[in-house]
């Protein structure tokens, strides 16, 4: 069952890529479709898992596949697989599938066919680093936080991942690109008084192992912090006027707005189209929301996204207005707008559907400690958790939280979870500061396709009225 | 895989292979209409070996080729934790009903007129909602094969049915949705369909809710959306080993409402959960957590097992061919007594909730949840009156649990993998506001 094949023997057995791409056109020819794309991936990865003391799983992992998506007449056939030397057969099934469907209106928009190899830069490969090297780096932060006051025990989860995938389409486009992914959280829980809190980092980026280097400092500081929560008070749940910092404040542009621009959410639904009309206000003057997945090395940064589809910078709010979202050909196509670039597909085991890449909120003007003294009672909320949305109401969570009083941070709280709602919270953002920082933790997920490598970020922000859970 | 594990063994002591692969065919209609067939085949094959006493992993897809395998399991030995358990040398297992051969026959077009038929009795009742539809059939077979003599296999059939609604009225969105599933036929749409009207129609009106502490319902979706996370983090043999859970030192004490009595049981027919043997070939069981408010087992798999110095309860998971964890299959609550209506008629004023936004976003481990009330409704004076918004609750599962008003008398199925009746609990903090200032 086991057989010695996979993409990287092809290109080391001397095959070119004109090969590669004529035999991919080879399958393509002669199938009743509106249009075909077919997706090839190779991946291998590494994932390092500590509890405690232990290093409890070390894991590596290599995987070979393709799906092939087929529009005909209107429906969609999509078809996923190991084995790529059927790709043939695979092609007929979805066009079966998708005959099967026939008969709904969906369409692409036009695209240019695009020829290209893009080659991930090469800096400090984590797929190069021995694994000895990647174990005594984590071994040493795992040991920081060990070895601190009140820790009880620790969560590492480590994982780099070198990708290579091929799109190819029926239109003549044939792209190869690599796509590397490294992530690290690393958790440490505290215990004392009958109670466990615990306080994480979460780091990431385009596969370069430094950008986890050199973190001893902040590996100290989140193990301070989880003791520091065992002694903190609830936060009162209520509205109060909130600051929050740049980790914090990605996650919430990432949720608040961000989904709401994704366009298969709206494309279908005319009421929602009414409520997202380019030109409506979502926030002050001082309020611009940008997504772009052009910037150099950020974790969601790429050339051309799933649908071979070159990536673009999009305004999603200027000067509070709505003036943009984000597409694939096929929401693009349904809205008579430009395809954006978004496409995006978690593996080959998924076709692509319409996600987010670096999104953030641009740095105005205005300093923290600006910001900070105009606030007589609020609270300063930093770091995260998590976060979720359902489009209008939204929902994110800080890691640490401190009570404002009089201009002045004052003592820690315990980590609440923070809800808004789009049509109201973006409005209530009275303030924006002026020092951006973009956060490559975390993945996002949607429609099961999870985790996604995005990254976000924004300056400080400030928001009256804000709805924060507690006791 | 006997190759493979032939291999293995000329470098190791011990060695196991893993292979799941799996065919699905989702159905998928998207606001309204059949957006896309898929199929979609997987395999994937894991090996673990100990060798020179410590563990090694690796996986791969099945193509993939197996010296490659075999290296990368050798390399990852080098940095693994000692192996102090045996592979089990378990070569026959009760049976556990998993497969219906009639899933497979189901055809393409018969699960486009079930969504067909399901879009259309909700769209019926409800003019203007926008529904997502999935129906998905699925077939995917298991074989574990190990060094010891262990041998395990086992075919797993699955039918689900999903919807998601969205209603629009000006800027105020409705979100309905529930999920029917099972490895045996007949998954029939009638029921979701019911359950769905329901939600629709408690959500006609809407209803405010002062911001104080107020009793609260929770339906068995909303059981499982608030309460089970921190719960199934408390009872894994990870947490307590590591003295993060907060049962930890707890067994044998009741630190839970009398009532309330929880499993977990991968023996249940059909199951979507269910299977004759964990992911390392140790026989299911059905496993008590909680009985009458009292602590009697966490669940654990192999390697978690030999390291508290107790035996893997079979609950070794993979999520896939990934390196096994200990994990719930089916968790099962006790039903009681009370019906959901003499529930809400004992309600002078309080909460339903149904599905709750964001609650395995805080520090589970303390059992603290926070979330917002993505789908709720307001009781009054024993009556549903409408559904909130804006609003969150927030509160402590030990707490929470530690005093129930009553368990409902109908448990059901919550995503295949959570068996629950309603939950009536005393008090729980609610918050809300529209952020517009009071």
């Amino acid at each position: 069952m086991l057989r010695e094949f996979n993409l990287l023997s092809f290109f080391a057995r001397g095959i070119t890529i004109g090969s590669m791409r004529n035999r991919i056109a080879d399958a393509l020819k002669g199938h009743d479709a509106e249009y075909i794309e077919v997706h090839f991936e190779e991946s291998q990865s590494t994932q390092l898992v500590y509890r405690g003391k232990r290093l409890e799983e070390v894991d590596k992992s290599r995987s070979l596949g393709g799906n092939v998506r087929v529009l005909v007449r209107g429906s969609w056939g999509f078809v996923s697989f190991n084995d790529i030397e059927g790709l043939r057969n695979n092609v007929s099934l979805a066009v079966e599938e998708a005959r099967m469907a026939g008969g709904e209106a969906f369409k692409i928009s036009p695209a240019e066919p695009v020829v290209d190899v893009v080659a991930a830069e090469k800096r400090s490969d984590s797929t190069c680093v021995p694994l000895a090297a990647k174990k005594q780096l984590l071994d040493e932060y795992n040991e920081i936080v060990l070895g601190s006051p009140r820790i009880q025990s620790s969560n590492i989860i480590y994982r780099d991942v070198g990708r290579k995938v091929i799109f190819a389409s029926s239109e003549g486009s044939y792209i190869e690109q690599d796509k590397p992914d490294l992530a690290l959280r690393l958790t440490a829980i505290a215990r004392g008084n009958g109670e466990i809190q615990q306080a994480g980092l979460s780091m990431g980026s385009r596969g370069e192992f430094s950008a986890i280097e050199g973190l001893q400092g902040e590996v100290k500081k989140v193990a301070k912090r989880a003791a520091a929560l065992l002694d903190a008070p609830e936060v009162a749940g209520g509205e109060y006027t909130v600051i929050l910092d740049p980790v914090l404040a990605g996650v919430f542009v990432h949720e608040a707005f961000g989904h709401l621009s994704e366009s298969d959410f709206v494309y279908q639904n005319e009421q929602l189209r009414k409520i997202m009309v380019l030109g409506r206000r979502f926030g002050g003057g001082f309020l611009n929301i940008v997504d772009d997945a052009t910037i150099p090395n950020l974790r969601g940064s790429y050339k051309y996204d799933d649908e071979g589809v070159p990536a673009t910078r999009n305004y999603l709010v200027r000067e509070g207005i709505l003036t943009g979202r984000l597409h694939s050909r096929e929401t693009a196509s349904r809205m008579g707008e430009k395809p954006t670039g978004n496409a995006r597909a978690l593996n080959y085991l998924f076709p692509p559907i319409v996600r987010m890449s670096n999104t953030f909120i641009e740095p105005g003007k205005l300093s923290f400690e600006d910001m900070l003294g105009e606030v007589k009672d609020g609270l300063y909320v930093r770091d995260w958790y998590g976060g979720t949305t359902s489009l209008e109401m939204f929902t994110f969570s800080a890691a640490e939280a401190y009570t404002i009083h009089d201009g002045k941070v004052m003592g820690l709280l315990r980590a609440p979870v923070l809800t808004g709602n789009v049509f109201v919270t973006l409005g209530n953002i009275d303030a924006v500061g002026n020092d951006l920082d973009m956060n490559q933790g975390g993945g996002c997920g949607k429609g099961g396709q999870s985790p996604l490598p995005v990254s976000n970020g924004s300056p400080h922000i400030r928001i009256r009225h804000c709805v924060v859970g507690g006791k | 895989m006997e190759r493979l594990l032939v291999r293995a063994m000329e470098v190791a002591q011990q060695a196991e292979v893993f292979r799941v692969s799996s065919r699905q065919v989702p159905v998928r209609f998207e606001a309204n209409r059949l957006r896309e067939i898929q199929t979609r085949e997987s395999t994937s094959v894991a090996l673990r070996i100990f060798k020179d006493g410590r563990v090694g992993f690796a996986r791969a897809s099945s193509v993939a080729d197996e010296e490659r395998l075999l290296e990368m399991a050798v390399e990852t030995s080098q940095f693994g934790l000692p192996a102090e358990y045996q592979f089990p040398s378990l070569d026959s297992y009760p049976p556990v009903n998993t497969f219906d051969p009639a899933v497979g026959g189901v055809t393409m077009s018969e699960m486009v007129d079930m969504g067909s038929a399901l879009i259309a009795s909700i769209t019926g009742h409800t003019a203007g909602v926008l529904c997502d539809v999935s129906v998905t059939r699925g077939m995917a077979s298991v074989q574990i094969l190990n060094s010891q003599g262990g041998k395990a296999s086992y075919d797993k059939s699955f039918f689900g049915l999903g919807l998601e609604g969205t209603l629009v009225r000006g800027e105020d969105m409705l979100f309905v949705g529930d999920s029917a599933s099972s490895c045996c036929l007949p998954v029939g749409i009638d029921g979701l369909a019911d359950s769905i009207k329901r939600q629709l129609e408690w959500a006609r009106e809407s209803a405010a809710l002062p911001a104080k502490s107020l009793p609260v319902i929770f339906t068995p979706n909303g059981v499982a959306s608030a309460l089970l996370s921190p719960l199934m983090l408390a009872f894994s043999g990870k947490m307590v080993l590591e003295g993060t859970s907060p049962l930890k030192g707890k067994l044998g004490e009741r630190l839970f409402d009398a009532k309330l009595s929880l499993r977990d049981d991968a023996t249940i027919a059909c199951g979507p959960g269910s299977r004759p043997c964990d992911d390392e070939g140790v026989r299911s069981r059905r496993l008590p957590l909680i009985n009458e408010g009292e602590i009697l087992n966490f669940f654990y798999d192999l390697q978690t097992a030999a390291l508290a110095g107790t035996r893997s309860t079979g609950h070794g998971d993979r999520a896939g061919a990934g390196f096994p964890r200990p994990a719930s299959s089916s968790l099962v609550v006790e039903e009681g007594e009370v019906a959901f209506e003499d529930m809400v008629a004992d309600v002078k004023e309080g909460l339903v909730v149904e599905q709750l936004m964001g609650a395995e976003q805080g520090n589970l481990l303390s059992g603290d949840f926070s979330g917002n009330v993505l789908l709720g409704y307001k009781v009054e004076n024993g009556k549903i009156a409408g559904r909130v918004k804006d609003t969150m609750i927030s509160g402590n599962v030990y707490r929470v649990l530690g005093e129930l008003l009553g368990i409902g008398d109908k448990a059901r199925w919550v995503g295949g993998a959570v068996y629950t009746p309603h939950l009536y609990c005393p008090s729980i903090s609610v918050a809300s506001g529209r952020g517009k200032g009071k």
